[in-house]
């Protein structure tokens, strides 16, 4: 269905990628990725993850906005961090949940994507949650799928990983405040593998961030990043200088290919968070991570633990942000030629 | 319509009714909850007035609305406020106009997703025509008729006003 390059390609994603994302009115209809969206839907985001929040952290942790929905997660990618909170999200939301392995489902035993989907849409299915290995995945589902039916990309290959984009903008907001144009950011470490960044990256320019920087060796940085409107270090200490927030990545062993490491102990040594460096940052930033972590690989055990660390506040804002972003695609307004119902 | 009264004027009048409903019920700590936004103006006062030693818990029921699949999503929920304990409490709950009722259905449906309440009085500053559902308020300033398609919304904190359209 799509090719297997690590980067997407315009042929697969296409200029319209975030068109499809809307509806008629300009509502969020699918949320494939952060890119083309207006600095508006990615605030109304962030605002309605505060809403949520508080039902978090309720003696009651439900309410009954999307009861009689039925919510697909299809996974076809291993994951537990994004996969458990979309699960609970949807829970908290009092939707049903269908959780579905791909890999020991049907498709293993033949059946077309395509067949897979139409069979989910035959069970009155109202939403897919989409991960997958290869960039354009949750795209080419969009595009598909009959139209009452939103899609959620949970992950494409090394395209776009929205919703964890949005909550890391969740906890630098909780954080930092809601002016991001006095902030600055440095994403660090494996950028060219890395989906979560390109979505980080996309959002923060749309909200207006003052400088964003990313931090990586040239083999670990995509051709023409410079493009997306981001400062480029390759010496740690010049990148985090000063930072208000610095976001590690994840070494993806599993996405390299070739020789662009010498080995994990080189990239720790040059690029590795430790104590020490994050003293170049300013005294009150907060350290924060997509997970999952590889302790003294990317980051020092003690600043994973340590008090400007943000990691776990990371996962439990995950939860609100996705609430968010399912009742805003769930709850549009009906498309009643530009009319609203009072 | 008929003439209608500031709502500072009617508020007084709830608190004094309040008191005595309190007094010949026997309740001694109610816990009082406002319903966002033009509620918890009004039991912010009540609950000074009165003298409520338990603070006062606040619901946002749009979460809870029968309309979410219709108008959509509410960006600017504020945070309901309930104590985790609400089993065998007297619940004084607070909105600042009755009309359809799905307001008050909504509220209770929340509440009772904390527990099992003693009781429920339900306190409206204006009770207008228009009920949709079976629910009556229990204490109301004042009484108002108004033709469908009239709308009445209160407006504040400070000042409190009505506005009829």
């Amino acid at each position: 269905m799509v090719n297997k390059a690590s980067k997407p390609t315009d042929s697969m994603i296409g200029h319209d990628t975030w068109n499809i994302q809307l509806d008629a009115n300009g509502q969020l209809k699918h949320f494939l990725t952060t890119e083309g969206l207006s600095t508006e839907i990615l605030t109304r985001i962030l605002d309605t993850a505060e809403s949520f929040a508080s039902i978090n952290e309720q003696h009651v942790k439900k309410v009954p906005l999307l009861r009689g929905k039925t919510i697909a997660n299809l996974f076809f990618e291993a994951s537990t961090r994004t996969r458990n909170t979309f699960e609970l999200a949807a829970k908290r939301l009092s939707a049903d949940v269908l959780n579905i392995n791909i890999s020991t489902s049907a498709t293993s035993k033949g059946e077309t994507l395509l067949d897979t989907l139409q069979n989910l849409q035959a069970m009155q299915c109202d939403m897919f949650v989409v991960r997958h290995g290869e960039s354009g995945a949750s795209h080419y589902i969009a595009n598909r799928v009959a139209p009452h039916i939103c899609v959620i990309n949970a992950g494409d290959g090394s395209h776009a990983h929205p919703t964890q984009a949005m909550l890391d903008m969740f906890t630098i907001r909780r954080n930092k405040g809601d002016d991001f144009g006095k902030l600055r950011v440095a994403i660090v470490g494996d950028v060219l593998h890395s989906r979560v960044a390109r979505s980080q990256i996309h959002a923060l320019n749309i909200l207006n961030t003052g400088d964003v920087r990313v931090i990586a060796p040239k083999t670990l940085l995509p051709t023409g990043i410079e493009d997306m409107g981001v400062g480029v270090y390759n010496n740690m200490e010049a990148g985090i200088q000063d930072a208000d927030v610095v976001i590690m990545l994840r070494l993806q062993k599993e996405r390299m290919q070739g020789a662009l490491l010498p080995s994990e102990q080189e990239f720790y040594r040059m690029y590795g968070l430790t104590e020490e460096r994050l003293k170049s940052a300013k005294s009150d930033a907060i350290v924060m991570h997509p997970g999952p972590i590889n302790r003294g690989v990317e980051i020092e055990s003690s600043v994973a633990d340590g008090k400007q660390s943000v990691i776990l506040d990371q996962v439990t804002y995950g939860i609100s942000v996705r609430m968010a972003v399912m009742s805003m695609v769930l709850g549009r307004e009906p498309e009643t030629n530009g009319e609203t119902i009072e | 319509m008929e003439e209608l009264a500031s709502p500072d004027k009617l508020l007084a009048e709830l608190a004094e009714k309040l008191k005595t409903m309190l007094v010949e019920r026997a309740i001694e700590q109610p816990l009082m909850v406002g319903i966002h936004t033009g509620g918890v103006w009004l039991a912010n006062t009540l609950h000074q007035k009165l003298g409520i030693e338990q603070p006062l818990s606040t619901l946002d029921i749009s979460f809870y609305r029968d309309d979410f699949s219709r108008i959509g999503m509410n960006p600017k929920v504020k945070p309901s406020q309930l104590p985790s304990q609400i089993d065998d409490r007297h619940i004084i709950l607070i909105d600042d106009v009755l009309h359809t009722g799905r307001t008050i259905r909504a509220a209770m449906n929340e509440i009772f997703d904390y527990g099992r309440p003693a009781s429920i009085t339900l306190v409206c500053l204006v009770e207008r025509s228009g009920r949709e559902i079976p629910i009556q308020a229990d204490i109301v300033g004042q009484h108002l008729h108004l033709k469908e398609g009239q709308h009445i919304k209160l407006t504040g904190p400070e000042p409190l006003e009505f506005i009829v359209t």
